[in-house]
């Protein structure tokens, strides 16, 4: 293979607890630590390690976003891709838009392979692969948990609701990873020093003339229904009595 | 006025419980206009179990060899080309759901709206985002088909007892050759309920330790009828299979009893678990987040209290 490209969306950390504005208006950002989503450092593991394996040549980094998405380009040139493109812009996008806008630069890159994660862990929708590989007309496999390239084809083992599934794909095709594909490499300090000098592309979104009109606006953004405080036990003959007086269990 | 088309999923002999809660949301959308898509090889049978579900106008059968399996990128096309006629098109929010909606939407040039929890009009909703750390209100564009997946744990089962007419249907559209199932692995043999609908849930974490201790979680889980789950960190470590993860990225489960064994609470974890009716967690770190939302916590070694539990339930 010639080139695997590599999205990687720029979310805020998994470990960071998210707060709400009080007014309903969204989430809060100012000052949050940001990093590659989980699944998209998955996905650029897995697109290293086949390159490490001779199987393609080049690996692609791409993000679309704001300015700041530069950070999370530079962490994936560190970990290993060999040069990064930016979409810039300010808007947030829908996932059909992001697909739009990944189709374009599909169109440019000719890449074999799409990878990305199967879900951004800020909106949680699960769309992006499926969409760029319905407007490539290409295949797509999704919760790829194992991937393997064999000349023109590519068999995934898919983590479905029913166990596991594999698929057999033709190449060009769009993967998008889940959490046991690999377990990501660490960045080591010099290849953060390397990475400044790969090619870090900038295009602007207007130029790609994308119709990015939006289907869906967000009305508010409130917190989840609480649980009511919950009671302590002091042995298993407590629970037991607990759960049998709520009728949970017979007795 | 709104129509929507669910589409069903099955595994060719057995409709999915995940199809009877769309009917419940789709109810609430278009009242009695739902009608369900049933491809399949084979589908009689599976059609007329899904004419069964009560609040069924119309099942569309729509059978053909390719359709043997559930490979998104060949229902999508037909799906698509069904899609025209409806003002809505549903699917549940399973890794079924997940693979195909998106895909559909797409060839259909709309966006796609993941996990509906609630209804509030025909083109607004509630979804959540941040793994369940909040929550939107939605509202779509009227002028566009709304592709969707339904949070399959919002929703009860539509009742059974419906009689709709089942019609064949053809469609035009042109089916790709460039994906091919190969094969289903599947861990469970079936003797264990459902996750996605068992009515009590234990589920055992890191804590448990080894797939061999994971026998506690089972005889446990024998003794109550329920069903097995896991963390993520059980099935990373290989305690158990994949199927068995309840969270973010595994199975959002509902049921009236859940209890967590050995799992610390992360908030991933936490938001596949939300709508249980009863939490219980046995854990001995008494700073543990899981108790932070259980509704009854035990803090103790589970090596001494899962047995002593399993054996007080009487037989
Ligand atoms: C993008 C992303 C998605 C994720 N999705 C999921 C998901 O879908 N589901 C999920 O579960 N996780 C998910 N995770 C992982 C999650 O963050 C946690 O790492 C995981 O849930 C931890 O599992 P655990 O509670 O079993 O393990 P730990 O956090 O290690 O907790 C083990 C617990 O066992 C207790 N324990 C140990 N020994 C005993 C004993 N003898 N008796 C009693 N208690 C004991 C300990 O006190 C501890 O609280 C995801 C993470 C990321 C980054
Ligand atoms: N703005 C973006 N920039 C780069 N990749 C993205 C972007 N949005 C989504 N993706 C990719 O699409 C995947 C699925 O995202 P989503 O469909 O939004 O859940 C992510 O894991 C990324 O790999």
């Amino acid at each position: 293979m010639q080139r695997i490209l590599v999205c990687l969306k720029r979310v805020v950390d998994y470990n960071v607890r998210v707060r709400l504005k009080p007014d309903g208006s969204g989430v809060v950002l100012d000052g949050v630590k940001m990093s590659i989503n989980p699944f998209d450092e998955i996905a650029l593991e897995e697109a290293l390690r086949i390159r490490e394996r001779g199987e393609v040549e080049e690996v692609v980094v791409a993000s679309i976003g704001t300015s700041d998405s530069q950070q999370q380009l530079r962490t994936g040139l560190a970990m290993g891709a060999d040069r990064a493109v930016l979409v810039e812009t300010d808007a947030q996008l829908e996932p059909l838009t992001v697909a739009r806008t990944l189709l374009a630069l599909v169109d440019r890159e000719n890449p074999d392979l799409v990878l990305l994660g199967k879900q951004a862990i800020d909106a949680d929708n699960n769309q992006t692969a499926q969409m760029l590989a319905a407007l490539w007309q290409r295949p797509h496999a999704v919760f790829v948990s194992e991937l393997s390239i064999d000349g023109a084809a590519a068999t995934a083992v898919r983590e479905v609701d029913a166990g596991l599934e594999v698929v057999e794909v033709d190449l060009p095709a769009v993967v998008s990873s889940d959490l046991r594909l690999n377990e990501p490499r660490y960045v080591k300090l010099p290849e953060i020093m390397k990475a400044k000098k790969k090619l870090l592309e900038t295009i602007a979104f207007a130029e790609l003339g994308i119709d990015a009109t939006s289907q869906f606006s967000v009305v508010s953004t409130d917190p989840p229904p609480e649980r009511a405080q919950g009671i302590r036990v002091d042995s298993v003959e407590a629970l037991v009595a607990e759960l049998k007086s709520r009728g949970l269990v017979d007795g | 006025m709104a129509e929507v088309l669910i589409v069903a999923e099955h595994d060719g002999a057995t409709l999915n419980a995940s199809t009877a809660r769309c009917v419940s949301c789709a109810e609430e959308i278009a009242g009695d206009q739902v009608d369900i898509a049933v491809f399949a090889d084979d589908g009689q049978a599976l059609a007329a179990q899904a004419a069964k579900l009560a609040g069924v106008r119309t099942v569309l059968l729509i059978e053909r060899a390719e359709n043997a399996h559930p490979v998104a990128a060949v229902l999508a096309p037909q799906l698509a080309a069904l899609a025209t006629n409806y003002s809505h098109v549903l699917g549940p929010s399973t890794t079924f759901g997940k693979d195909l909606m998106p895909r559909t939407a797409a060839l259909l040039g709309v966006g796609q709206l993941s996990d509906i929890m609630a209804v509030e009009s025909p083109y607004r909703f509630k979804r959540p985002i941040y793994a369940g750390n909040a929550i939107v209100t939605v509202e779509a564009n009227t002028g566009a088909t709304l592709v969707a997946t339904v949070r399959t744990a919002s929703y009860g089962q539509t009742g059974s007892g419906g009689a709709a007419a089942i019609e064949r249907r053809e469609t035009d559209a042109s089916i790709p050759a460039h994906t091919r199932f190969v094969e289903l692995r599947t861990a469970s043999d079936g003797s264990r309920p459902d996750l996605q609908s068992a009515t009590k849930i234990v589920s055992g974490g890191r804590g448990v330790g080894s797939g061999e201790n994971f026998a506690l979680i089972y005889d446990l889980a024998e003794k109550l009828g329920a069903a097995v789950g896991a963390s993520r960190a059980a099935v990373d470590a290989g305690y158990v299979a994949n199927d068995l993860q309840v969270g973010q990225t595994g199975k959002i489960v509902a049921p009236d009893l859940y209890i967590a064994i050995g799992i610390s609470g992360a908030i991933q974890h936490l938001t596949g678990i939300k709508d249980a009716g009863t939490i219980v967690a046995i854990n001995k770190d008494e700073d543990a987040p899981i108790f932070d939302v259980a509704d009854i916590g035990l803090v103790t070694d589970l090596f001494t209290a899962v047995p002593e539990l399993t054996d007080a339930l009487g037989d």
